[in-house]
C-alpha cells in the first residue's frame, strides 16, 4: 500500500520557515559545502568565513584536558567520580559547576564584579538560552527590541517557537552604528503604533557582527531607557572574553551595581562558553538573571537543554585551576589582536577598511561599499555572490544583519589556521585589484528571488557543534 | 500590577482565564492535586547525598500548604539582602503568562517529597533515619560494570577534533574514509561524531529491542536527552491548543515536557484496575470524541511502552488496534520505549518497529528513546527521536539546536555502545538483578498486605495501598503518601500525581535500593499500614 504523506499532519511550525534555511544566504554555505578549501587537498576551494568560532586557542584546552584525565569521568583516572555525575541530572546544576561559571564570569570581567553562583542557570548553548529566556518574558505576539546588526540567528532563536517579534533599532555608519537613544525611543513609539507590546531590549555586548563595545555613556543611557518604559533588557556577552585591546570591556553587572536606581527584575545576561572558550561542543549556555522568577522559571525550563553532568564536571575542574584560567584569558586574547592586527593589515593593503572601532569578537565589519556598482542591497547580494563564487570566501553579507546601509560585510577571522588565513587574504588582494582594472565582473550573477529585509537569514553559525563542521568540512575530514 | 492572563500566550483554555489574584485559581485542578508541571524527568532533585542544591532555589515556597506566591508579593529571602535582591522603585515587572503561571504554581507533593529527601537522605551508615528515596525511577544496580568497563577500555580522555581518537572497540569499521560514510555525512548534514552516535544509538536500540528489527541511523534525531525530545516532536505534530490522548495513570513529567512551552493539551484515557489498566480502544475512542465535542483538535496518541508508572508491556493487539485507531483518525503516535531494555519478565516486549508492518502508514508513528534508564546515565542528556516521517526528522534536527548533545560525552559513549559483546552482558545482567529487586520489593509489600499489579518492566512496581487510605479519593491519598513520608519516611509516588482515575495507588521504585535495603523499607511501611488499618 502506498500512503501519500500528509503535510497537513504536521504543526504550523513545520510548515513555516521560521528556520531560516530558505533564505539565499543558504547559497553560501551550499557552495562552501560542496567545495570545502583544503590546502592539500583541495588549495581552490572555497574558505569558510562565515562561522564565528574560536579555534585559536583550543590547543590550550586540548593540552590542559591531556594533563587533567581526572576531569573528564570517563577516564582511568577520573572513574571514580562516575557513578555519581553518571546519575546527576538535577536541574539546579552541580554546585561546583555553578561556582565555576561564576567565578570565570567574574574574571572575564576583570574581577570588577561578583555573580551568584544561585543565579546561574543553564541552558543547551547560548542558542537555548536565548530561546528560554524570550519564553520567559514574553508572550506570543510581543516583541524585542533589537539594535542593528545583529546575529542572523536570533531571528530564529527568539522567534521561532515562542512566536515573539522582534523589531529592529536602526544605527548607523556615519557615528560607527551606535546605539542611540533617540533611535530607541523611535523605534519603542513605531511598536506602539503598531500596537505592539514592546517587553524588552537585547544587546549584544561586545557586538556581533561589529565587534565593538558598548561605552559606560551608552550603557547607562540604555539602563535608564530600560527603566524609564519598564521593559527588560537582556544582555548577550557571549564574546566578552574575545576583546583583546583597550577600552576593556565594560559589562552590563557593572553598570547596574553602581546604579541603585535601576530596577535589577529587569536585568538578565545571556552567557556560553562557545566563543570565549571556543568550545561550542560543549552546550553550555548560561542566563543569569536578576529577576528571582525567571532564574525560577529558566531553570525549570532548563531541562529541556540540560549540559550533560560530565561536562559539568570537566568544566567545573577546568575552571577552577586558576592558573589555567588566567594564562588562558592573556593568551587568547593575544592570539586575538594578533590575527585581527594581521587581517586588517592584509586587508588595507587592498584598500579595504573595516570598522575602525572594533576590538572584540572573532571577526571583522568590512567596508566593501566602494565594491558596490550601487547603493543598493541588490547591489550588495551581487557581489557577495562574487565573492562566494569567484573569490572563493564565503563571508556574511550585511543585509543578513539588517544592516540599514549595503555594502557591509562580516569576516570571521578566527576559526582557521595562519596559513588559510594567508590564502584569504590573497584571494581578497587579487581580487580587488581585479576589479579596480575592470568596469564589471566577467560574469554577471542575476539577482534570484526577492529580497526581504526582514527575514533574511544566514546559514552562518547554523551547524553549530557538534552537528557544524568544524573549520573543515567532513568532506575534507573524510578525505584525510 | 502587569500580569497578562488573557494574552494569547496562556496555555488555559479560553473561557478559563486565571485570576491573578487567586494563587488557587487555576482551573484545571483542586489546590491539593499535586502540580505536575514542575516535575522533572526521573523527579530528580538532588537525589543523592552529595547535592543539597535545592534547599537555595530562589523564590520557592518551603512549605507547601502555604499559598503560591503572587508575582506582587515574591518575597525576597534574607539571603539575598546584598546588590543582587534590589527592587526598584517601579515596581514589579511583568514576565511571561507561562513563566507567572509557573511562579504563581503550588509545590506539588511530589516535588516536596524529592526536597524532604534531599535534606535528609538515608544512609545505612552515616543517616539510618533518614528518608528513602523510593520517588525516583533511577537504575543504580549496574554502575559496577560500566566502571569496570571504562578501566579496562578507556585510555584516554577522548576528546579531541571531530573524527579523531575512534578507534577503539570495533569502531575501526567506521572510519572517515569510507565513501558510504562520506556520503552519509555530507547528506544528513551532520559530523563524523554525530554519525557514528546515531550509528551507535540504532545498534543499542536494536540490541536492546532483542534485535527482532534493526533500524536505520539517518532515521535518528539526537537530543539533549528524551524530555526534549518529547518536546521538540510536539512542536512538530502539534499546534498551540491541540491535544494528544494519553493513558493514565502516567508519568507525571509528561505535563511538563508536552505543555509547558507548546501550548498542547494533554487528555487522559483512564485505565482502570480491572483491566490490569491497560489501554482499551474503547476508552480511546471515547476521549476522542469528548473532545472533538469540546472543539479541541487531537493530534495523536502518546503512549509509554514498557508503562510507567504501572510497568506493564503493551500487547501485540493493544498496539495494533492503537495502530489502527490513529490510522482511522489520521492522526500521530507518540511511543516513548525508554524503558525497553528493562524487560524483566519472559513476556515478549513488541516494540513499534516490530509491529509496523506494511499495511500501516509509517509516517504518522514516532519513537522516543534514551539512555537514561537502559544505560543507566541520565547525567550524560542522551535522548533519541527515531521517526520514519522525513519531514519530521527534518524539523526536529533543526529544533535540536536548542538542545544537542554535549561533544565529550559522545565519544565515550561510541565506544561502548559498539562494544556489542559488553553490552549483550550489561542488558543481560540488568535485567536480572531489576527482577530480583523486583520480586523481593514486591514480595515484602505482600507480606504488608498491599498488592501490586504484576509488572513486567521498569524500575518501580505500581502497588494498592487503598485499603489504607482513611477516606477513599485523593485527599485520603495524599494523607497517607505524607504518613510515609513524615512518619515512615519513605519517599513514594502518589497515583493522583500520575492522574491515575482510582484513588490509593502509589508507585515504589527500588532500584536506588540494595535488597538489603529492603526489610528496612518494609519495617517502616509495616509502621504506618498498622496504624491505618487500625483507624479503619
Amino acid at each position: 500500500m502506498v500512503f501519500k504523506l500528509n503535510n497537513h499532519l504536521l504543526s504550523r511550525i513545520a510548515s513555516s520557515n521560521g528556520h531560516g534555511e530558505d533564505s539565499p544566504y543558504f547559497e553560501g554555505w551550499k557552495a562552501y559545502d560542496s567545495n570545502p578549501h583544503h590546502p592539500m587537498e583541495n588549495p581552490n576551494g572555497i574558505i569558510q568565513m562565515g562561522l564565528a568560532e574560536n579555534q585559536l586557542s583550543f590547543d590550550l584546552i586540548q593540552d590542559w584536558l591531556k594533563n587533567n584525565p581526572k576531569a573528564s569521568i570517563c577516564t582511568p583516572e577520573g572513574v571514580n567520580e562516575f557513578r555519581e555525575i553518571a546519575i546527576f541530572q538535577d536541574y539546579h546544576g552541580l554546585p561546583e559547576f555553578r561556582n565555576a561559571v561564576a567565578k570565570f564570569m567574574a574574571k572575564v570581567r576583570g574581577n570588577k564584579v561578583t555573580f551568584d553562583p544561585d543565579r546561574v542557570v543553564m541552558n543547551g548553548g547560548a542558542t537555548g538560552a536565548h530561546e528560554t529566556i524570550a519564553f520567559c518574558l514574553a508572550d506570543p505576539g510581543e516583541a524585542f527590541l533589537v539594535p542593528t546588526p545583529y546575529y542572523p540567528g536570533f531571528d530564529r532563536d527568539l522567534r521561532w517557537r515562542t512566536g515573539v517579534k522582534l523589531i529592529p533599532v536602526d544605527s548607523e555608519s556615519s557615528n560607527n552604528f551606535k546605539v542611540t537613544r533617540e533611535a530607541l525611543e523611535n523605534a519603542y513609539e513605531m511598536a506602539k503604533l503598531n500596537n505592539i507590546k514592546v517587553k524588552g531590549l537585547l544587546i549584544t555586548n561586545p557586538s556581533n557582527p561589529l565587534g565593538t563595545m558598548l561605552d559606560r555613556e551608552t550603557l547607562r543611557s540604555i539602563v535608564r531607557f530600560i527603566n524609564e518604559k519598564n521593559i527588560h533588557l537582556v544582555c548577550d556577552e557571549i564574546y566578552a572574553a574575545t576583546v583583546f585591546s583597550q577600552p576593556e570591556f565594560i559589562s552590563i553587572a557593572e553598570i547596574v551595581q553602581e546604579d541603585i536606581e535601576c530596577n535589577l527584575n529587569l536585568v538578565h545576561i545571556v552567557y556560553s562558553l562557545s566563543k570565549d572558550m571556543g568550545f561550542p561542543g560543549l552546550r553550555v549556555g548560561i542566563i543569569y538573571s536578576y529577576n528571582d522568577a525567571v532564574v525560577s522559571c529558566a531553570r525549570k525550563m532548563s531541562s529541556f537543554g540540560l549540559v550533560s553532568s560530565q561536562t559539568q564536571y570537566m568544566i567545573a575542574s577546568m575552571l577552577s585551576d586558576d592558573e589555567f584560567v588566567g594564562k588562558f584569558i592573556r593568551e587568547s586574547k593575544t592570539r586575538m589582536a594578533a590575527r585581527h592586527r594581521v587581517f586588517t593589515d592584509g586587508l588595507a593593503q587592498a584598500s579595504i577598511k573595516c570598522l575602525e572601532t572594533s576590538n572584540a569578537g572573532l571577526f571583522l565589519w568590512m567596508d566593501l561599499r566602494g565594491l558596490l556598482k550601487e547603493k543598493t542591497f541588490e547591489a550588495e547580494m551581487a557581489l557577495w555572490r562574487v565573492i562566494i563564487h569567484e573569490v572563493k570566501l564565503n563571508v556574511s553579507p550585511g543585509c543578513s544583519f539588517h544592516c540599514t546601509e549595503p555594502g557591509w560585510f562580516r569576516v570571521c577571522i578566527a576559526n582557521m589556521d595562519d596559513q588559510t588565513m594567508e590564502v584569504a587574504l590573497s584571494r581578497i588582494r587579487t581580487f580587488v585589484n581585479k576589479d579596480v582594472d575592470t568596469k564589471k565582473p566577467k560574469r554577471t550573477l542575476r539577482w534570484q528571488g526577492s529580497l526581504k529585509l526582514s527575514s533574511p537569514r544566514i546559514y552562518d553559525d547554523f551547524i553549530n557543534s557538534p552537528h557544524s563542521p568544524l573549520p573543515q568540512s567532513p568532506l575534507v575530514l573524510a578525505r584525510n | 500590577m502587569n500580569i497578562h492572563p488573557n494574552s494569547k500566550g496562556s496555555i488555559f483554555r479560553r473561557g478559563n482565564q486565571p485570576n491573578p489574584h487567586d494563587p488557587t485559581s487555576n482551573t484545571r485542578r483542586t489546590t491539593h492535586q499535586p502540580d505536575s508541571t514542575k516535575i522533572h524527568r526521573n523527579e530528580t532533585h538532588s537525589a543523592t547525598t552529595r547535592h543539597s542544591s535545592s534547599s537555595n532555589t530562589p523564590s520557592n515556597p518551603p512549605s507547601p500548604s502555604s499559598s503560591s506566591p503572587n508575582l506582587a508579593e515574591l518575597s525576597r529571602t534574607s539571603s539575598r539582602l546584598s546588590l543582587f535582591s534590589r527592587v526598584g522603585s517601579s515596581g514589579p515587572v511583568s514576565v511571561s503568562s507561562r513563566a507567572s503561571l509557573i511562579v504563581r504554581e503550588n509545590d506539588s507533593p511530589y516535588y516536596i517529597g524529592l526536597e524532604k529527601v534531599s535534606k535528609d537522605p538515608y544512609d545505612k551508615e552515616r543517616n539510618p533515619d533518614g528518608i528513602i528515596q523510593l520517588g525516583l525511577s533511577e537504575n543504580r544496580l549496574c554502575f559496577d560494570l560500566i566502571e569496570k568497563w571504562m578501566v579496562e577500555n578507556v585510555r584516554e580522555a577522548m576528546v579531541g577534533r571531530d573524527g579523531e581518537h575512534l578507534s577503539i572497540n570495533g569502531i575501526a569499521a567506521y572510519q572517515p574514509s569510507d565513501g558510504l560514510m562520506e556520503l552519509k555525512v555530507v547528506k544528513l548534514r551532520v559530523s563524523v561524531t554525530l554519525l557514528f552516535m546515531m550509528i551507535a544509538l540504532a545498534g543499542f536500540m536494536s540490541q536492546v529491542m532483542r534485535k527482532v528489527v534493526s533500524l536505520d541511523p539517518s532515521q535518528i534525531v539526537l537530543t539533549a536527552g528524551a524530555t526534549p525530545a518529547i518536546e521538540i516532536l510536539c512542536f512538530c505534530l502539534a499546534d498551540h491548543g491541540n491535544a494528544f490522548l494519553i493513558p493514565t495513570p502516567y508519568y507525571p513529567g509528561f505535563d511538563r515536557d508536552v505543555r509547558l512551552r507548546t501550548g498542547v493539551e494533554l487528555i487522559p484515557v483512564h485505565c482502570r484496575s480491572a483491566d490490569n489498566f491497560l489501554l482499551s480502544v474503547t476508552a480511546l475512542e471515547q476521549a476522542y470524541n469528548q473532545a472533538r465535542k469540546r472543539g479541541v483538535k487531537v493530534r495523536g496518541i502518546l503512549i509509554s511502552n514498557p508503562s510507567n508508572p504501572v510497568g506493564n508491556i503493551l500487547p501485540r493487539e493493544t498496539l495494533h488496534n492503537i495502530l489502527v485507531f490513529a490510522q482511522e483518525k489520521n492522526i500521530h503516535i507518540i511511543c516513548d520505549e525508554i524503558f525497553a531494555g528493562s524487560v524483566y519478565r519472559g513476556e515478549e516486549f513488541v516494540s513499534m518497529p516490530e509491529i509496523l508492518v506494511e499495511e500501516f502508514d509509517k509516517n504518522r508513528v514516532h519513537i522516543i528513546y534514551g539512555l537514561s534508564k537502559d544505560l543507566c546515565l541520565p547525567g550524560f542528556r542522551v535522548g533519541v527521536i527515531y521517526s520514519y516521517n522525513k519531514n519530521v526528522l527534518a524539523l526536529a534536527k533543526r529544533l535540536t539546536r536548542f538542545s544537542s548533545i554535549s561533544a565529550p560525552s559522545q565519544r565515550l559513549l561510541i565506544s561502548m555502545l559498539s562494544d556489542t559483546k559488553f553490552i549483550e552482558e550489561f542488558i543481560k545482567t540488568n535485567k536480572q538483578r531489576i527482577q530480583k529487586l523486583h520480586h523481593s520489593f514486591v514480595d515484602g509489600l505482600k507480606q504488608l498486605g498491599i498488592q501490586c499489579i504484576e509488572s513486567s518492566a521498569g524500575f518501580y512496581c505500581w502497588a494498592n495501598m487503598s485499603e489504607l487510605i482513611s477516606s477513599y479519593g485523593e485527599k485520603g491519598e495524599l494523607d497517607l503518601w505524607d504518613k510515609l513520608l513524615n512518619i515512615a519516611k519513605v519517599n513514594v509516588t502518589p497515583g493522583s500525581a500520575c492522574h491515575c482515575i482510582e484513588p490509593g495507588w502509589f508507585r515504589c521504585c527500588f532500584t536506588t535500593l540494595a535488597l538489603e535495603d529492603i526489610p528496612v523499607v518494609m519495617k517502616r511501611i509495616r509502621k504506618v499500614a498498622e496504624t491505618c488499618k487500625s483507624l479503619s
